[in-house]
């Protein structure tokens, strides 16, 4: 037993005052595999892998590395052990060079200075042996996100991890950077590394994983074979029902007689000569790879950067939003990609959260009027079921999906009339998904026009009617509903922009 | 579940606990003299011009912000003040307006230096403290101003039956700053800010604006602070607010507004400033030293940072 099992993790229960996070859960890796583990939003994935590390301490269970019991663990007791956990968040130093970082906090020494010469070489080979190519001298900020991954990954190498627990590690990467992911996470597999695989994107956990556990609210469901499981069976064991199709139905309501917002050769905030219309009743897709200037694009319209030329109308009158307050009040809105940065204001309740931005509507003398403003709250949680006991609860206590629909219920209560999507699923589990889809279903067909901008290459397709796509900063192509395409896209989202020619421009009204 | 709500139940009000435990022990210690009525009017009179100050100091802190200048502004005010009633001979009430409204530019100066500029809270307004502090001698010379009209004894001295009309001020400015907080969308704003600015900014609130609000609203309750300061005192110093600040901020820190912004109550800071309040008379009246009063008062700042940041920590664990 204990020679095949790297790590064990048995019937761990964690318990917090009030809320059960982790039921009972039961973990084996074995050597040299690796394991995916998928599981909703709050099934408690998060909880599980910082019992692992030590950072929390499991109400009762134990944990076994090679067949050593363990009570509990502590961050140092799991890095002897050899367990290191990639967060989504790096610890790494911008300041610092490749090397530095590499062995930051055990610095390479020659009696008291620090032998920067032999950190280099060092890290020279320990970059060698993960087959990436990064200069150990260059500055940590002057790396791709990507790269700088990669320097964690053989940062837990360097210190003989056995047991590599990896958190979505693709989220923050681009396309090219997850190939290269990969390729790391195989080689590291070959070498004997046992690594556990916590991915949203299911089509990761069927090209790397050897098993995949599933968990659901806190509870061990159960543990299939890869190249024997099917997405259907995996989506059903994690949600617990049946998911009968990725995207909701939708009423044709496309109004093109009437165009909401039209961009004519906007610059501003770095992209170039955006010209688009959106008509009221659509969804226009927004496609490109990470850093193609969508989210800049939404800035400019949503006011919060200012466009340096061009014209944007709303509804054939030219506005000039300066702030996202005159943008709100033009009915124009933005739930932003980073929801807990950007979106949702996490110490505050719901109901402030959804009556944010109208506070002043709904005030005389700069006095709320509080039944008002309960009653929006009230009338936005039922109308976008929003999960929750009550409207005075902390938006930080709210699961991502559930944040999200906060977010999107302070646009209805805002009565904007154009909704600006910037990845709006991103980091939601499968049910949460399919429930902010269904919300854009019910927006546009109740006459909003949406935005919505996505990296992911399923969701563009299947809720867009129209995509647009950039790169660098530029429009590359405009496809319509019958065009869609997944590979057509990836060539216009990687078209070098001379060779673009007279794409962008082209409006199919 | 019924436990976990008694619990919640004692910590939202280990404050006021805290307070009665210390009352208790003067009272023993004091022999009972803490507790006689001329005792309780006359830390009523000495708590009045920081309670009327930690108003505006609690909505900077609530945004994550502080206001290191109001020190300054109460002895500016004092000095400015009884330089226009007794040089410049200008009546009571006019003297008290142009006063204010100077304590209130100086708070616009410090939002200005802070939301315009972008300068770090901290420095921005302890530069205007340096220069405050200096202008404030420039105009008196370093020596006292005194000779007011007797009527000016109203904000300090004055007594409304057995109630000190200071007190009567200092309690309509809380029963303001709550209503700032709780009803109206100022105080939303102002949590909003302090949880995250960026997402505030982002749901429409013009944050910078309210930044202005907020200094400039400091600047008015320290200028409030100074004028009752300077009725009880009769004489303006250069001196009188020196350090006022530190007092401001450990009450509002005390009654449980975390220094990290987005979470406070106005009841708890009317506790915090109960606590420093008797806290100096009960030693003053065991005759404690002011340097002894000067190392408890630090010791209590730090305490009260260091459980407001230690429960931030837990939370998120």
């Amino acid at each position: 037993m204990s020679e095949e099992f790297v790590l064990e993790l048995e019937h761990i229960r964690k318990e917090y005052p009030g809320v059960i996070a982790l039921k009972d859960v039961t973990l084996q890796l074995r050597r040299g595999e690796v394991l995916g583990l998928i599981g909703e939003n709050g099934a408690g994935k998060s909880t599980l892998i910082k019992c692992c590390s030590g950072a929390v301490v499991p109400t009762s269970g134990k944990i076994k590395i090679n067949g050593k019991e363990f009570d509990s663990m502590t961050p140092q007791l799991a890095a002897e052990n050899g367990i290191a956990i990639i967060y989504q968040e790096f610890n790494n130093v911008g300041e610092l060079s490749a090397a530095e970082n590499l062995f930051l906090g055990r610095p390479i020494r020659k009696g008291m200075v620090i032998d920067k010469k032999a950190m280099v070489e060092e890290a020279a080979k320990a970059f060698d042996q993960l087959q990436i190519k990064i200069d150990p001298r260059e500055l940590v900020k002057n790396l791709s996100v990507g790269y700088q991954q990669m320097i964690e990954i053989a940062k837990a190498i360097q210190q003989n991890a056995q047991v590599l627990i990896m958190d979505e590690p693709s989220a923050p990467l681009t396309t090219n950077e997850v190939e290269n992911m990969f390729k790391v996470v195989e080689l590291l597999r070959e070498k004997g590394v046992s690594i556990i695989y916590i991915s949203h994107r299911l089509e990761e956990i069927f090209r790397l994983s050897d098993r995949i556990e599933v968990i659901r609210d806190g509870e061990y469901v159960d543990t299939l074979i890869t190249p024997k499981a099917t997405v259907d069976e995996l989506i059903k064991l994690m949600v617990g029902r049946e998911m009968t199709q990725q995207f909701p139905p939708r009423k044709p309501c496309i109004d093109k007689s009437k165009v909401v917002l039209e961009l004519k050769n906007v610059y501003g905030n770095g992209d170039e000569d955006m010209s688009l219309k959106i008509h009221a009743g659509e969804v226009l897709g927004l496609g490109g790879l990470v850093g193609a200037g969508r989210t800049e694009l939404a800035e400019v319209i949503f006011g919060a950067k200012a466009k340096t030329s061009g014209q944007i109308l709303l509804n054939g009158k030219e506005i000039n939003p300066k702030s996202p307050r005159e943008a709100i009040d033009l009915g124009i809105a933005l739930v932003p990609e980073d929801r807990k940065r950007h979106g949702a204001l996490l110490t505050n309740s719901i109901k402030n959260n959804i009556n944010m931005p109208i506070y002043e509507r709904i005030s005389k003398a700069s006095v709320i009027d509080a039944s008002t403003e309960k009653a929006n709250a009230e009338k936005y949680r039922k109308e976008i079921q929003i999960k929750c006991p009550s409207v005075n609860q902390l938006v930080r206590n709210l699961s991502g999906g559930n944040q999200q629909k906060v977010i999107l219920g302070k646009w209805l209560a805002a009565k904007s009339q154009l909704i600006i999507f910037d990845e709006p699923t991103r980091g939601l589990d499968v049910g949460a998904k399919y429930e902010i889809y269904k919300l854009i279903n019910d927006l546009v067909e109740s006459g909003h026009s949406v935005l919505m901008i996505s990296s992911e290459m399923e969701e563009l397709i299947g809720m867009s009617d129209r995509i647009i796509v950039l790169a660098e900063h530029q429009m590359t192509g405009e496809l319509q509903k019958e065009e869609f395409n997944a590979d057509t896209i990836m060539t216009l989202a990687s078209a070098i922009v001379d060779n673009a020619d007279n794409a962008g421009g082209k409006e199919a009204s | 579940m019924k436990n976990l709500k008694g619990n919640n139940l004692i910590k939202s009000n280990a404050i006021w606990i805290v307070f009665i435990i210390e009352v208790i022990i003067f009272a023993i210690a004091s022999g009972g003299t803490f507790v006689t009525g001329s005792n309780i009017v006359n830390i009523a009179r000495q708590v009045s011009y920081y309670g009327i100050a930690s108003i505006g100091m609690t909505f900077v802190i609530l945004i994550a912000g502080i206001d290191l200048s109001i020190g300054s502004i109460i002895t500016l005010v004092n000095v400015v003040c009884a330089f226009l009633m007794v040089n410049a001979g200008m009546n009571m009430w006019v003297a008290v307006f142009a006063a204010l409204i100077m304590a209130t530019l100086i708070g616009v100066l410090n939002g200005a230096m802070v939301a315009s500029i972008g300068i770090p809270a901290l420095i921005a307004t302890f530069a205007t403290q340096t220069i405050f502090e200096g202008v404030a001698y420039l105009i008196s010379g370093g020596r006292p101003i005194a000779g007011f009209d007797s009527n000016f004894g109203l904000f300090g001295r004055w007594s409304l039956g057995p109630i000190p009309i200071c007190a009567i001020i200092m309690i309509l400015c809380f029963a303001v700053g709550s209503f700032i907080l709780n009803k109206t969308y100022f105080g939303r704003y102002f949590y909003a800010i302090g949880g995250n600015e960026e997402a505030a900014e982002l749901s429409g609130i013009r944050v910078n604006r309210v930044k202005y609000l907020i200094y400039a609203l400091s600047g008015l309750f320290a200028g409030l602070a100074g004028i009752v300061l300077l009725s009880r005192s009769g004489s303006a110093q250069s001196t009188v607010g020196k350090g006022l600040e530190f007092d401001v901020i450990t009450c509002v820190v005390l009654g449980g507004v975390s220094v990290n912004g987005g979470v406070g109550r106005m009841s708890g800071v009317v506790a915090g400033v109960l606590i420093i309040g008797s806290l100096t008379n009960g030693m003053i009246l065991m005759d404690v030293s002011e340097y002894t009063q000067m190392v408890v008062k630090g010791i209590v700042l730090a305490i009260a940072v260091g459980i407001d940041c230690l429960s931030k920590k837990r939370q998120t664990v």
